[in-house]
């Protein structure tokens, strides 16, 4: 599955917006079959960073390789990108179908056939099939659930067929079943070999429960097991604040030390713990 | 009675107008499938406007006027396209100074010429009589051009369509497609401005399109469908602007926007009375399993 070699590979990256630095000498070297979650405060970058992945920054500074090609400005390595579902407009007029044969739109050429070969077609309904949405093709894509609504777009991304997938922000604004479900597909992707990197603002729920974390403010600040990364100093370097690890055996939680108190007095107005640093009460073991 | 339909047959520039109307009509329901679903619906506005100031330019130059008007729409798309890019200004309001400056100099050099008020009408509302068998070739030309590149752009156009963002990142290139469409709108507005008017394209670009949504999720689906609304449009306007003796460029309209309140009651009627029927099963439902409505 894994011969030790890098599935990505970052050096001295620099990516900004209009002058700002949004990432500032990031070095970081992802193996493959990893499974890996950037996790970071609002505008810490981790959303820049898999753009860059995609060869989708302008003006940068530094190096990326995937599986050793260099990344150029322009050039998109073939991935698997999923982005964030809050991006999607639910109102167009897609099927499930149509969405997924997005990912076949370029398949080395500009020009194409507008409908998918018999082999695209079999491969699009196979993945379905898979993914459990297999008799669903034909629905539009705002007539399903949350969590097949984020296998529709995995679907997209896995067509392509990749040895490395991007997932922005995947368990946002789904239900905690929708979160356990999409976690449980990653992990099994992973374990046939997909090197699977997320980004997550869930510390807790989600990175916790990742093989791998990488602390992200537009510097790495850690990178490594959850166990060795999730430390008080770390966490007060990346987000800022001062923050609480409890442990008890596998289970890690994290809480924010304002947060604790903040949290049981605003209960009623912010039932869902609507800032993602305050602690969810998350009581979950692996 | 039917000497009376059959008439207009016997006239080269009716059957002209009519060729032209139906298939400018169908060309205009294909295209704005793509720029409804974009929201760049104000930017056909914008450039049927724009192109009117080439228009009046060509004639009063007497250049030909697809060159003049070709090239002057080319031009305001291409800038449309460009400064709908820069986010800091707005791209409404960057389209509104374009496309208004540029029928702001048609108006000014007709208001100055005052000699042909009558090409004047004719380009803003559509005009049967000025369909000269050139037309014909252009309007057939463009059409059959545009669907070729729709045909095989079609994965790229629909992904840029759906979501602008991601496209890029799954290597479409994005640049190029938002320069196409925007050649092919101007394409669009130069072929069909002359039997539609400047004032009313852009209602035949969006009605078709938004006519088909309400009866379709799929996109490949809506593509035929406002193509075939905005053929049979052409087809029913044009035959009814000379019945009726009013420009083609209204009853076109007139024609496309009864049909979009048609569908709209008949799918509005058909959603009720499937939410309705569902209600009542349910209501027959829990009678069924001995539990009561509370009222």
């Amino acid at each position: 599955m894994s011969d030790g070699s890098p599935a990505i590979e970052i050096e001295r990256l620099r990516c900004a917006y209009d002058g700002a630095a949004v990432l500032e000498d990031v070095t970081l070297a992802i193996r493959q079959g990893a499974f890996v979650g950037i996790v970071g405060p609002s505008g810490a970058g981790k959303t820049t960073l898999l753009r860059a992945l995609l060869g989708a920054m302008p003006r940068q500074v530094g190096s990326i390789r995937i599986f050793g090609e260099e990344v150029a400005n322009g050039h998109v390595p073939r991935l698997g990108y999923v982005p964030q579902l809050e991006t999607v407009d639910w109102n167009f007029p897609v099927t499930v179908r149509e969405v997924v044969a997005m990912g076949l739109a370029v398949e080395g050429r500009l020009f194409s056939l507008p409908w998918l070969t018999r082999t695209h077609r079999q491969r699009v309904q196979t993945l379905l099939d898979r993914l459990g949405i297999g008799d669903l093709g034909h629905r539009h894509i705002r007539d399903l659930s949350g969590g097949q609504q984020q296998r529709v777009f995995l679907a997209r991304a896995l067509v392509r067929e990749p040895r490395l997938l991007l997932l922005d922000e995947p368990t946002t604004g789904v239900d905690i079943k929708t979160r356990h479900d999409v976690l449980h597909l990653l992990a099994e992707l992973n374990h046939e070999g997909t090197t699977v990197v997320l980004t997550t603002h869930d510390l807790n729920s989600v990175a916790a429960h990742l093989p791998q974390v990488v602390c992200l403010n537009r510097r790495v600040v850690a990178f490594g097991s959850p166990a060795s990364v999730f430390t008080p100093s770390v966490l007060q370097a990346t987000y800022g604040a001062e923050m609480v690890v409890l442990r008890q055996g596998d289970l890690t939680v994290i809480a924010d030390k304002l947060g604790v108190f903040r949290d049981i007095t605003d209960q009623h107005s912010h039932p869902e713990g609507a800032d993602h640093r305050h602690a969810a009460i998350p009581i979950e073991t692996r | 009675m039917l000497s009376f339909l059959l008439d207009p047959f016997h006239y080269d520039f009716f059957v002209r107008g009519l060729v032209v109307a139906t298939v400018a009509g169908g060309l205009c329901g294909m295209v704005g499938t793509f720029i409804v679903m974009r929201r760049m619906s104000y930017i056909g506005h914008g450039l049927s406007h724009s192109v009117f100031g080439g228009a009046v330019v060509s004639y009063v130059m007497g250049w030909n006027f697809y060159l003049g008007a070709g090239l002057w729409g080319f031009i305001s798309a291409l800038l449309i396209s460009w400064t709908a890019r820069r986010r800091q200004i707005g791209a409404d309001a960057a389209i509104g100074i374009v496309t208004t400056a540029s029928f702001a100099i048609g108006v000014a050099i007709i208001s100055k010429a005052r000699r042909f008020t009558k090409n004047f009408d004719a380009a803003l509302f559509g005009n049967i009589l000025g369909v000269q068998p050139e037309d014909v070739f252009v309007v057939l030309g463009v059409t059959v051009l545009v669907a070729i590149v729709i045909f095989f752009a079609y994965k790229q156009l629909l992904f840029m369509t759906f979501d602008r963002e991601v496209a890029p990142l799954y290597g479409i290139p994005d640049r190029w497609m938002d320069t196409l469409l925007s050649l092919i709108l101007a394409a669009t507005v130069i072929a069909s401005m002359q039997i539609l008017g400047v004032t009313m394209i852009a209602a035949i670009i969006v009605v078709p399109a938004v006519t088909a949504r309400l009866l379709t999720d799929s996109f490949a689906h809506l593509l035929f469908m406002a193509t075939a609304i905005g053929t049979l449009c052409g087809l029913v306007g044009m035959l009814l602007a000379y019945y009726l003796d009013v420009a083609p460029g209204a009853t076109i309209v007139l024609t496309a926007a009864s049909i979009f309140m048609l569908t709209l009651t008949a799918t509005s009627a058909r959603k009720r009375l499937q939410t309705e029927r569902a209600r009542g099963r349910s209501v027959i439902e829990s009678a069924g399993s001995g539990s009561f409505e509370r009222r």
